[in-house]
């Protein structure tokens, strides 16, 4: 049998990389469970966004402030490790009733306290000189930023491993222990572990491990793809994207929705999504998505029709259907605790995540609570919630 | 052609060279309606690449083995482009392809880079992916140096412009390929200062069973040792080039003898100066991207390579997905045109092959497993990488890095390795560096599937050749379908 812990994570994403971090800093004692290599997940299939412009007011938008403040405090020292970078952010609005949305967005993010300053169009021409000429108005958020989320996970394992933390690859979770209803580990490939907390940072797969423990967390994968440009001089110098972003990310919807979000990358390369479907795990190439990215991408930056890709790749983001991310001790199962749901927001959520779970499971208060975000407010399983077959691959 | 859809052909061969040409020959003589996908611009593919017809005709094929097989399919081929039953598309690359709903391949079609051609989008109920291979590189200090060469980058130099790229030239890495790339040096008027083959000859011997199947190979061999005489081209077995030198460019290279496992022998190094050209060739990569994304089933080959599994139809594990040449096993060109012909016919109409052609491409295969293990990459190739030896070329990541990588953050295969140090996500998408970063990558885990899965990871090119965001933006608006 394997040694035995204070906390198990299911999960080497970011999320789970950050919370091994963050309890093992509380002195906890930790083996984090990865049935690929670090990051193998959503992780590698991003764009390591750490963003607070497109948040809506509520719950997550305090959550993105603390990680915000976690990534710039806590994590400073490690910030080069994972090229942390405060690019900063502009929404472009090219239609009137786009311009109205951004009003509203922008007026209620400055009140609330968001650093946001609408910049009219020869300053956005300052900011971005290959914008389209169709740009009617634009929003700067100095405070949305940027980091390598692979190089976040690899190193905040690292971290956790120089704490005395166990991290063991190429293993499945397939069941939990139980004493009684307690939960008192798993069971894997490689055999059985125990911990008496267990935290399924799972992330789109979450749903199949939270049903392996007869919970229901009904996180679904919603498919996003990013084309690459080949390496250019600087053309695009900050995270750009287009009002109707806002509007897709909040959204529901289970079909196909794209909106631009352009950036660029120190290697050269530009960034280009992006997409949004809920088609299970399904992993072909949806060509209609990628015509109606790279059009969105000309239409924000012209020069881009004559600019070759080189690749493209998917994820699938952890959608929540109430687009709030599940956090927290699970009383449906005691010792099972939660920490997925992000959809897009993963990687900027994380440090703050991983903070507030460290204390939680420390059995310390909390910087902030995560009563909005508890996992039992989806409550029990109905024959019709039953786990969806999205989540069994 | 227009840039709408064509209707659908029968057969839709990807690449014109032996195995692309075999198929196609033998898809439209038995009456199939066929379109033939190819990048460069006339038919030949790498092996019998030559001078523009049109300008330069040489229909004596110098330099060339078995002209007369090309002459014969390049007769038939454009026979059947004038009967109407052949369309021919050169200057095209195939980016991606996907499926409908009946199972028909639709291919999404790129000009070939320089070329500004319209393309249209093609439908075929079979597909012959005939894309062949590209020289396998290994990494080693300097080469990243202006003059360094891949072996076949100065072959297909020469066939296609009829002069050299440098003036004196070391050419290296292992395998008979070394062989006629030194030759056709010295025939342009080159200086071949050394060839270094890193296997030892006596290699062969366990094989020469094998050898002595196909005897047309011992007479090659007897040709270029007549060509190696008569230029004096020095012919050094059990040595490798252990760097390349030079300030701008590379000026000299240093070699040594090695033992069986690649490990140097001490005391044996020194420099061979005054060179301005090496050509490294370590055997050959196939181009599997399209089949792979097709969902073909791979193995790992005599060589090393990932290949794709094809029966005796060279039918793939895809139904309709037909493979031809080093696609399923680098075997060089003769294997390539039967296998070819044989694929070609079984996706026109199901036909078996032959007794004798199976036999032929048997003996072939048999032939070139022997020579993958007489040839193979040093066991301990990378002991010749220092620190900041780079790795991707692209990228510009070095040796110290990848190794932080895999014994630090645990990045043990290709893909997690990718990741974390962006080797092979430059313009190459490794297909320079993919092979070396699995060997790099899986030496930090005891997991024997992780080479296969890390050759997977680097054969998965989701787009098989770049292409505008214009040309995406103008895809004719329609949801895939999936099988």
């Amino acid at each position: 049998m394997n040694a035995p812990s204070d906390v198990i994570v299911i999960g080497a994403g970011v999320i789970g990389s950050a919370i091994a971090f963050f309890a093992s800093q509380q002195g906890l004692s930790v083996t984090v469970l990865e049935r690929g290599l670090p990051a193998s997940g959503t992780s590698s299939a991003c764009e390591g966004n750490i963003l607070v412009s497109d948040k809506e007011l509520g719950a997550e938008l305090e959550l993105t402030k603390f990680s915000l403040d976690t990534w710039r405090g806590d994590l400073a020292e490690h910030a080069g490790h994972w090229e942390f970078e405060s690019k900063g952010g502009i929404i472009v609005a090219s239609k009137e009733s786009s311009l109205a949305s951004l009003d509203r967005l922008t007026r209620a993010q400055g009140e609330y306290g968001i650093d946001v300053e609408r910049v009219d169009i020869p300053r956005l021409r300052e900011f971005e000189p290959h914008i389209s000429p169709d740009a009617l108005g634009a929003a700067w958020y100095p405070d949305d930023c940027q980091v390598q989320p692979m190089l976040v996970a690899g190193h905040l394992l690292n971290l956790a491993r120089k704490n005395g933390a166990k991290v063991q690859v190429n293993t499945r979770v397939t069941g939990f222990v139980r004493h009684g209803e307690t939960v008192t580990g798993v069971t894997t490939d490689r055999g059985e572990f125990h911990a008496p907390a267990v935290v399924n940072a799972a992330g789109s797969w979450s749903e199949h491990i939270a049903a392996l423990a007869g919970v229901n967390v009904p996180v679904k994968p919603r498919k996003g793809f990013v084309m690459v440009t080949e390496p250019l001089p600087p053309m695009v110098h900050h995270k750009v994207y287009a009002a109707e972003y806002v509007d897709n990310v909040g959204s529901s919807d289970a079909g196909l929705q794209s909106s631009p979000v352009v950036e660029g990358t120190p290697a050269g390369s530009i960034l280009i999504g992006s997409s949004r479907e809920r088609v299970g795990f399904d992993r072909s190439v949806n060509t209609e998505a990628l015509r109606q990215m790279a059009t969105n991408a000309i239409a924000l930056f012209p020069f881009l029709e004559k600019t070759r890709i080189i690749r493209h790749y998917h994820g699938f983001r952890p959608y929540c259907p109430d687009h709030l991310p599940v956090i927290g001790h699970d009383p449906r199962a005691p010792g099972l605790w939660h920490a997925s749901g992000y959809e897009g927001a993963g990687i900027g959520l994380s440090a703050g995540t991983g903070k507030l779970m460290g204390q939680a499971l420390a059995g310390l208060a909390t910087d902030m609570s995560l009563a909005p975000f508890a996992p039992e407010r989806f409550g029990e399983f109905t024959p019709n919630t039953m786990i969806s077959q999205e989540s069994a691959a | 052609m227009s840039k709408e859809s064509t209707s659908p052909f029968d057969v839709a061969v990807i690449g014109a060279g032996p195995a692309g040409l075999a198929a196609a020959v033998a898809a439209a003589e038995r009456g199939a309606r066929v379109v033939v996908l190819d990048a460069a611009t006339q038919p030949g593919g790498q092996f019998w690449r030559h001078r523009p017809e049109s300008v330069e005709p040489d229909p004596e094929g110098h330099g060339h083995h078995g002209w007369k097989t090309y002459l014969d399919l390049r007769s038939r081929f454009d026979a059947a482009i004038s009967t109407g039953v052949l369309h021919y598309l050169p200057n095209t690359q195939v980016w991606m392809i996907e499926r409908e709903d009946a199972g028909r391949f639709v291919l999404r079609l790129t000009p070939a880079t320089g070329t500004t051609i319209e393309v249209p989008t093609v439908r075929a109920d079979k597909l012959v992916s005939c894309a062949g291979g590209y020289d396998r590189q290994l990494p080693l200090p300097g080469w990243e140096l202006p003059g360094v060469m891949a072996a076949g980058g100065i072959q297909a130099f020469i066939k296609a412009n009829g002069t050299l790229p440098g003036k004196r030239f070391v050419v290296a890495g292992t395998g008979p390929f070394l062989l006629p790339v030194a030759a056709n040096i010295a025939a342009a008027g080159g200086k071949v200062v050394a060839v270094c083959e890193s296997s030892s000859l006596t290699n062969w011997l366990p094989h020469m069973g094998a050898a002595s199947g196909v005897p047309g190979k011992a007479l090659e061999g007897a040709e270029y040792a007549a060509i190696f005489a008569k230029h004096r081209i020095r012919y050094r077995t059990r040595t490798v080039v252990t760097k390349v030198v030079g300030d701008s460019s590379a000026t000299a290279v240093q070699i040594a003898k090695v033992d069986a496992s690649g490990a140097i022998i001490p005391g044996s190094e020194r420099l061979l100066e005054d060179v301005d050209i090496v050509g490294f060739g370590w055997g050959f990569t196939p181009q599997i991207e399209l089949a792979v994304s097709l969902g073909a089933e791979t193995r790992i080959d005599a060589d090393g390579s990932l290949v794709c599994v094809a029966d005796e139809k060279q039918s793939s594990t895809v139904p309709g997905l037909f493979l031809a040449g080093e696609v399923t096993g680098v075997g060089g060109a003769v294997l390539a045109v039967a296998e070819g012909y044989v694929a070609g016919a079984s996706a026109a109409n199901g036909e078996q092959p032959k007794t004798s052609t199976a036999r032929q491409i048997q003996r072939h295969r048999r032939f070139a497993s022997a020579m993958h293990q007489a040839h193979p990459v040093p066991e301990k190739w990378d002991e010749l990488l220092t620190d900041d030896t780079l790795i991707c070329r692209c990228e510009e990541v070095s040796h110290a890095q990848v190794t932080e990588a895999r014994d630090v953050l645990g990045a043990t295969d290709a893909r997690t390795m990718k990741s974390f140090t962006r080797t092979g996500m430059g313009w190459c998408q490794g297909k320079v560096c993919g092979y070396a970063v699995s060997c790099l990558s899986a030496k930090g885990t005891t997991d024997e599937n992780a080479q296969h899965a890390s050759l997977t990871s680097v054969a998965k090119r989701p787009v098989a050749t770049p292409l505008t965001l214009g040309e995406i933006s103008t895809l004719d608006s329609r949801e895939p379908h999936n099988l």
